[in-house]
This record gives C-alpha cells, sequence and structure tokens, in this order.
C-alpha cells in the first residue's frame, strides 16, 4: 500500500513540477525535506524517551496494572458475550489501556492476541451450537468461520476510534515547528477522542441491539 | 462555551505536570528505582525513534517534493469546490484521507500543514486534533483481521469510518473555537 502511494507522490511531484517549470524548487524541497526530517528526530528523541521513561516506572511501579484492573466496567459493558475469566478479556483490557498511554508497542501484541482469543472464543461458540448462543443473550448465534464475530467488530472499532490521552508524537512536532504552546491541543485532542470514541460505542451498541431482536 | 474551552485548554496546561508527578510519586511510593526505570524505559523511546527514522525521511521527502511542484495547491484548488459545501479546510483533505491508510504519510503531510500555515494557525491546530483522535483504519484491520484469519469483516468498516468523521467533525469545531 506504501509502496503505491509513496511511489506516486514522488512521481507525480517530479512530473508536475517539470511542467510546472520549478524543477529547482523540487531539487530544493527533496534535500531540505530529508536534513528537516533528522532535525525533527532529534526533537522527538528527547520527547519520546521522556515520555517512554515514564511509561517504564508507571509499568514497573504497577499503575499500568492497576489501571487494567479499574476498565473493567467498560469491558463488561462493551462485551457482555465473553465470560469471565476468558483470556480475550485479559488481551482486551491490556490493548485497550496500552492504547490510552500511547504505548504502541505494548498495544500491538495484544490486540492480536485478543483477536485469536476471539476467534478461539467464536470457535467454541460453534462448537457447542446454537443452546449457548442463546444463553448468550444478545450477541445471537456464532458466525461461520472467516467471518468477524460481533465481538470482533467492537474491539476493532473502538480500537480504531482512537483512544491515546495524551498525543505525545503531535505535541512533540508541534514543538519543533515553533508551537507557542505544543501541549494546549491536549485537551482539545481529549475531547476529540472522546467524541469519536463514543461514537464507535454507540454504534457498536445500536448494531449489537438490533442483532439480538 | 468560553469557560469550557478555557477549561480544556487549562486542563492541557495541567495534565503533563500532573501526569510527571503522579508516576514519579507512586513510583517512589511502590519503592521502585525510578531513575533506573526511567533510564531503561528512555534507551527504548531513543530505539522507537531510530527505528522511525528512515520512513519519515522517505515521507517527509515525498511530501516536500510535491508541495514544491505546486501539486498541493493544484489539489486544494479543486477539492475546495467540493469541501465548500461542508465546511471542511481543502488543505486538510489529503491529510484527512490518507490518514485512514498510513499513519507515517499523514504525519509527512501533518508536518507541511505546520510549516505552510503555522502550527497554531487554524489549520494548524485541526491537522494536530485529528492527528491525537483519528486513527489508521485499514493498516489496523488488515493486520488485526489477517490474525484472525478474517475475511468477511462485516460493519467493522462503516463503525470505524463514522468514528473517524466523528473524530474529524470535533477536531474542526474544537479547532474553531480555540
Amino acid at each position: 500500500m506504501l509502496n503505491y502511494l509513496w511511489g506516486a507522490m514522488l512521481l507525480i511531484g517530479v512530473v508536475y513540477g517539470a511542467l510546472q517549470g520549478r524543477l529547482p524548487e523540487v531539487t530544493a524541497a527533496a534535500l531540505d525535506s530529508a536534513k528537516e526530517a533528522v532535525a525533527l528526530c532529534i526533537t522527538m528523541t528527547g520527547v519520546m524517551s521522556l515520555w517512554v521513561g515514564l511509561m517504564e516506572i508507571a509499568q514497573q511501579s504497577g499503575i499500568i496494572r492497576q489501571a487494567t484492573r479499574r476498565i473493567q466496567p467498560f469491558v463488561n459493558f462493551m462485551f457482555p458475550g465473553i465470560p469471565k475469566g476468558h483470556k480475550a478479556r485479559e488481551y482486551i483490557s491490556t490493548n485497550i489501556i496500552a492504547n490510552i498511554f500511547g504505548l504502541g508497542w505494548a498495544a500491538t501484541p495484544a490486540g492480536l492476541k485478543a483477536m485469536e482469543a476471539l476467534e478461539e472464543l467464536e470457535e467454541e461458540r460453534r462448537k457447542s451450537g446454537g443452546q449457548q448462543g442463546l444463553s448468550r443473550g444478545r450477541a445471537g448465534a456464532a458466525v461461520p468461520r472467516g467471518t468477524a464475530s460481533n465481538e470482533m467488530c467492537t474491539f476493532l472499532i473502538v480500537n480504531i476510534s482512537s483512544l491515546q490521552l495524551i498525543p505525545v508524537n503531535v505535541i512533540a512536532y508541534r514543538s519543533q515547528y515553533g508551537s507557542v504552546n505544543p501541549a494546549a491541543i491536549v485537551g482539545p485532542a481529549i475531547v476529540a477522542t472522546a467524541v469519536s470514541t463514543a461514537a464507535a460505542v454507540i454504534y457498536c451498541k445500536v448494531k449489537d441491539r438490533r442483532r439480538s431482536t | 462555551m468560553q469557560t469550557a474551552v478555557r477549561m480544556i485548554l487549562y486542563f492541557s496546561d495541567l495534565l503533563v505536570p500532573f501526569l510527571i508527578f503522579y508516576i514519579v510519586a507512586y513510583g517512589i511510593l511502590s519503592r521502585r528505582p525510578v531513575y533506573d526505570d526511567f533510564v531503561r524505559g528512555a534507551r527504548d523511546g531513543f530505539q522507537t525513534v531510530v527505528q522511525i527514522m528512515p520512513t519519515l525521511i522517505g515521507l517527509m521527502v515525498a511530501v516536500g517534493v510535491l508541495r514544491a511542484s505546486g501539486f498541493l495547491d493544484f489539489l486544494s484548488r479543486i477539492l475546495c469546490r467540493v469541501t465548500e459545501l461542508v465546511h471542511f479546510p481543502p488543505e486538510l483533505v489529503p491529510l484527512a484521507i490518507v490518514r485512514m491508510f498510513s499513519s507515517s504519510a499523514a504525519t509527512g503531510l501533518a508536518l507541511d500543514i505546520f510549516k505552510e500555515y503555522g502550527t497554531d494557525s487554524y489549520l494548524g491546530q485541526v491537522a494536530s486534533i485529528l492527528m491525537s483522535c483519528t486513527e489508521t483504519i485499514f493498516y489496523t484491520m488488515s493486520v488485526y483481521f489477517m490474525t484472525a484469519r478474517v475475511k468477511k469483516t462485516r460493519h467493522t468498516l462503516a463503525g470505524a469510518l463514522l468514528a473517524t468523521a466523528a473524530g474529524i467533525a470535533a477536531s474542526i469545531v474544537l479547532a474553531g473555537v480555540m
């Protein structure tokens, strides 16, 4: 995907620049941008090291584990069909907390584990047939193989709705490009994230309800 | 409305110092060697940036070339006819679209907005908030569903697009009142 996008951007840039007679500017931009990317990374290195360092303290002292426990009511609300003590629950919670704290490297492995666990859960449902489907209530019968289960859809939609509390990268970019107050967007960003996540939650709930009736 | 905005901005100023204080104080109370933990984590953060540096160079060059060729201006001139109808700034259309496919390519475009219009301009604020409240839809979906060997994704895409649209709309409104 990115191969085509990146290739197309450069090819269009060169051809369009040639047609507009702006090839000297294109050359300058290519060289300057490369230099600028390195300068940006130097700023980013400081901010990211600070943030990931703080997060290591948070992880080692148990703040992250405690936060994972605290979001259980939310997980119960969003995934009523996952049995208590199922490992999918744990992975989903870890993924959500890692996303909230901007720990991308911890979020993805947990998220992938959650997807595997949800697939196993659906496999158990397929084996046990309709009976368990009834006891699960609103989620209905098991879906065929190769089809996303309700929990998978919900998990991914919530995940994609963005959960990050502090947009560390954006703050670093803003400080590099001369913002008077790089962190000024934290509050608005949290509100916007809440809006997109609320939209995701409402959408998933409406979809789940419609299926059960 | 004004007080709500002021409170959100006040909260922005407080949150980072508060988190630093909370995390360090909690670490000390749990008798962790906080400085050693910090340095270990900071080393990871350092490596993360070194790893993304080549992708950032590649994408910033691509966006820089597109900007210098005049193509981005041409694109927003075409798009502004469509986006005028929904009050969406045409300069941000490429960013909003690319954001769904690639996080790093979107970063390149957002940085271009910062350079062209300034980080604290209206467009710079919208770009900042938009980058913070959206995710890479197609990338996330393909990786996650591949893991579960799922081909039929049902209502996932519709829900993800809806959440992203809500986030973008919120970015525009919030940047407008900031």
